[in-house]
């Protein structure tokens, strides 16, 4: 490769390093860990444009009550507040948990996913009495095709949420029974970048849906 | 040869993983500061929902300007996607994505209010139909 360069020093004039980047095509596969964390993070993204049928109905149908309350009469803007914390501190946590397997500190790990645990149920907690009290006072799913719009959104997420605790609940049982294996570590990589993406989500739910919805 | 340094950073890195040299703390400083932006821009978000302050008819752009900001913390600290070399098909990727949701979101709103722009109202409609 050298001797080609210093035999035609402008076979390559616009510095495209063809022949280094045939030097890593021939390193051979990508590694296990970038396979797997890149189809996951396709099924993320193909997860977010699933998200955006929904806020693409919400947005739609915002204005749709049928005479029944609209988001600026439902809405408690102190609880998103207290979800919105909760699930930012869960995403940091969660982060500090992905450093502590990096590093192969079990307690780290134990300690900040068990934190990530504790915030997300309090986020599902929060949301649910939400729900709960939004039914109770007769603007359930069916009351209109806003409602319907909002519980189905807000409840895909929770729904999300509440398969990312037991998914977190696995991981920390397998680390716990058989350590930072590589295959382990490969799952607890797609877990954090499942975990960040629903925060990803909520940001785009609680300004969509919350914060605009309640002003119109 | 020259470029050497560059070959070996060209090497891909899986979506999520980070390339730092430092240790744990630099990372960990990533986090935090990552935390930091994402805390600041909530609370301004928040904040422009419920104040009188700023020009009435500007604030749900606002919003969506400080959630798009936030959105982008959150993919570089937190999900560690870069500019980098070593990051091109996780960009790629994420770009083909923010285009199928863009075209969802903006081609159903659009759509939609044309539609009820030039829809009868319906107070009309029903005296039609008697």
């Amino acid at each position: 490769m050298v001797d080609a360069t210093i035999a035609y020093p402008h076979s390559d004039p616009h510095h495209l390093r063809g022949m280094e980047a045939l030097g890593i095509a021939h390193s051979g596969p990508a590694s296990k860990r970038i396979a797997t964390g890149y189809g996951f993070w396709i099924f993320i993204l193909s997860d977010m444009v699933m998200f955006s049928a929904f806020f693409a109905t919400y947005a739609v149908l915002l204005g749709q009550t049928a005479g029944g309350p609209s988001g600026r009469e439902l809405f408690d803007l102190r609880n998103v507040a207290i979800e919105t914390a909760f699930l930012l501190a869960s995403s940091f946590t969660c982060g500090l948990a992905s450093i502590a397997a990096d590093t192969r500190s079990t307690i780290w790990f134990q300690l900040g996913l068990a934190v990530t645990c504790v915030f997300g149920l309090g986020f599902l907690t929060i949301e649910g009495r939400e729900f709960a009290s939004l039914v109770a006072r007769g603007a359930g799913p069916t009351r209109s095709a806003f409602l319907s719009a909002f519980f189905t959104l807000v409840g895909c997420h929770g729904l999300h949420v509440s398969a990312g605790i037991l998914w977190l609940l696995t991981m920390m049982a397998q680390v716990f029974a058989k350590g930072f294996r590589p295959d382990i570590l490969r799952r607890i990589l797609c877990f954090a970048l499942f975990w960040h993406a629903l925060d990803i989500i909520w940001i785009a739910v609680f300004t969509v849906v919350y914060l605009i919805g309640s002003a119109a | 040869m020259s470029n050497g340094h560059d070959t070996e950073n060209s090497i891909d890195l899986a979506p999520g993983d980070e390339h730092v040299e430092g240790g744990v703390g630099l990372r960990v400083l990533g986090y935090l500061t990552g935390l930091a932006l994402a805390i600041l821009l909530t609370a301004t978000s928040f904040f422009v929902a419920g104040t009188d302050l700023v020009w009435q008819p500007s604030i749900p752009v606002a919003l969506i300007v400080l959630a798009i900001a936030q959105m982008g913390v959150h993919l570089v600290f937190f999900l560690h996607i870069t500019t980098g070399p070593d990051n091109t098909n996780n960009v790629l990727a994420l770009a083909f994505g923010v285009l199928i949701v863009l075209l969802v979101i903006g081609g159903s709103v659009w759509i939609m209010a044309n539609l009820n722009h030039n829809m009868m109202p319906m107070d009309q409609i029903m005296q039609m139909q008697r």
